[in-house]
């Protein structure tokens, strides 16, 4: 299995919303490297006629009766936010300026 | 008045129910003890002082209107930073979350309010989690009481911590990896991983949700079953929340016989990388096992030894989705919003501020395991190995009730040892991962010292799922076999604080 490279680590952390400093690329990549490395012996034993099991528990779908219950209310919702306006979250610019 | 920081769970809701004692007497003498030792040992990231004093004087005044109190009214507790309490801080031991009051209690929360237990504070932790050590929160390292420069075990470092320094009799962990079993074995405590589902999730901050799972903490096997039993039991609040009654786990815990069960020695736990101090109590324990009753056999689940990679791949992959919600747009920090950045740039920048480096491993991680290209071969072939062990627990609980190991391979490191090498670090979950991946139950209970650190050393029992009363009652009877011949628990050694 190929190893993971730098470019790949800074491709994933802009992937992943984290905009990573130039020192941290270059631990990451040898740390990940290392990690991918170790972690790839899961080939060996992953059969193609073995079964994937992504759950513990085999839950399908949980439904209940779609009734109000309490819920929070607009002021503790908005709490915690960092910006609030007019009982919405106020949030930086979403679009291109047009 | 004897020493109140000293009594058991049990001993103290007894005193509390028979007005020996009030229960604010006994919040204050917990809330000092934290006032005198909390500055070395670093158990606590908020301490609730108002909060505790107000739940046990209700408990207090519930009894002095003759009304009946539950088995753990007035009993204080250490809750771990991960678990929402509302009006009271929770971090996660994060920066994003730094200054978060959340508006509402997880369903483990509730319950415990409900139960009339007395929440001290809030416990340090790795980072959302991640970690064996402690070592990743964001506001500094926990200090194990056996030893101070040595890690409390991860990620729930902090609520063993305040275990063994007397801080609270109870305290409530998670266990992903073995965030609850680690810490008990390295600081001489008991800790239970219950089934996965049967205590809910609901205001669990989320790692990775197929094996995140909230269990009890404590210094005796029967103190865990009464926490245990108060916080199990079905929440719809939770899609995963399995509805099945709760096991009779304090009877079980009271048993202490357990005469004619099959006990299988896993024989893949144990060679290259296990301390020799470890083993060696680790045997004796089968030893006692053995006197007291039990036939031993050996047993053999080959697939164990990918458990490591395979967790390695399937909580980094859910993690790096669980916390994409760490945006910095509803809640937590916000970070170089200067009216001139967009949303995605703004994320961006928090969530680099934000998280610390082990949770940027892990989402990078994540993410690379789940690309187009990669999928295959990581987390598919985790997902895989899951079935494989899935499959070898299966064949072993039909031969035995329950398996033994050591719960890690070797005592407490020094804080620091492993800090900057994720792979140490993570071989400190190498006996307690195959029961997340396989949603099992398991307990670690004290076992005694290692001869070469004197630092103390777990016994992990493992029962099939929705049989978790098999850990106590084989728990329990190891605990007072033991008790019985060193004459004392195991944390009566520990060093005065």
């Amino acid at each position: 299995m190929p190893g993971i490279t730098r470019e790949e680590v800074a491709h994933l952390a802009r992937l992943s919303r984290l905009e990573l400093k130039a020192e941290e690329l270059d631990h990451f990549a040898e740390q990940l490297n290392a990690i991918v490395d170790a972690v790839a012996r899961v080939s060996e034993i992953a059969a193609d006629d073995v079964p994937p099991t992504s759950h513990p528990l085999p839950l399908t779908n949980v439904m209940r009766p779609d009734v109000v219950r309490p819920s929070l209310s607009p002021a503790d919702a908005l709490a915690g936010a960092p910006a609030a306006e007019e009982q919405r979250f106020r949030v930086p610019q979403i679009l291109g300026e047009d | 008045m004897t020493d109140l920081i000293r009594y058991t769970a049990a001993e103290t809701a007894a005193a509390v129910a028979s007005g020996d004692v009030s229960a604010v007497e006994v919040a204050q003498a917990h809330l000092d003890r934290i006032d005198a030792v909390d500055t070395k040992v670093h158990a606590f990231l908020h301490v609730d002082t108002e909060g505790a004093l107000s739940a046990a004087r209700a408990v207090d005044e519930k009894r002095a209107r003759g009304e009946e109190l539950g088995p753990l009214a007035g009993v204080p507790l250490a809750l771990k930073d991960v678990f929402t309490t509302r009006g009271v801080p929770t971090t996660a031991g994060s920066k994003i979350l730094e200054g978060w009051v959340p508006p509402y209690d997880a369903t483990v929360t509730s319950r415990l309010k409900a139960a009339g237990v007395v929440i001290l504070g809030k416990t340090n932790m790795d980072e959302f989690a991640m970690g064996s050590s402690t070592e990743n929160s964001a506001f500094g390292p926990t200090g194990n009481p056996w030893d101070l420069t040595r890690i409390p075990g991860g990620s729930g470092g902090g609520s063993a911590a305040a275990l063994a320094a007397y801080e609270a009799p109870l305290a409530i962990g998670t266990d992903t990896g073995g965030s609850i079993r680690q810490p008990g074995a390295v600081t001489g405590t008991v800790g239970v991983k219950p089934t996965y589902g049967t205590v809910s999730r609901y205001g669990l901050i989320a790692f990775s949700s197929s094996l995140d799972q909230g269990g009890p903490c404590a210094r005796t096997v029967l103190d865990a079953a009464l926490l245990h039993e108060a916080i199990a039991g079905h929440d719809p609040l939770d899609s995963t929340s399995i509805d099945t009654p709760v096991l009779p786990l304090v009877a079980a815990a009271r048993q202490k016989d357990i005469r004619g069960m099959r006990i299988g020695v896993v024989k893949e736990f144990g060679g290259e990388g296990y301390q020799a101090g470890v083993m060696q109590r680790f045997h004796e324990s089968v030893a006692l096992l053995r006197s007291l009753g039990a036939e031993i056999v050996e047993v053999s689940c080959p697939s164990f030894t990918y458990a490591l990679p395979a967790y390695y791949l399937i909580a980094p992959s859910e993690a790096s989705s669980n916390l994409a919600r760490f945006d910095g747009l509803r809640y937590g920090l916000r970070t170089g919003d200067d009216g001139t950045r967009s949303a995605e740039d703004v994320t961006a920048l928090t969530r680099e501020a934000g998280f610390g480096p082990e949770v940027k491993r892990r989402i990078i991680l994540g993410t690379y395991a789940l690309s187009s290209g990669y999928y295959d071969a990581y987390y598919g072939s985790a997902q895989k190995v899951r079935t494989l062990i899935t499959q070898d627990f299966a064949r072993a609980f039909a031969d035995v009730d329950v398996l033994v190991s050591p719960t890690t391979p070797t005592t407490a490191f020094p804080i620091g040892e492993r800090a900057d090498d994720p792979m140490a670090m993570y071989l400190a979950d190498l006996c307690t991962i195959p029961s997340n991946l396989a949603g099992n139950s398991a307990m670690s209970v004290p076992c005694g010292l290692a001869p070469e650190d004197g630092l103390p050393v777990g016994l992990q029992i493992i029962a099939p799922a929705l049989a978790d009363d098999r850990l106590y009652r084989v728990g329990g009877a190891v605990e007072a076999a033991l008790n019985d011949k060193w004459g004392h628990p195991l944390l009566e050694e520990a060093p005065v604080l």
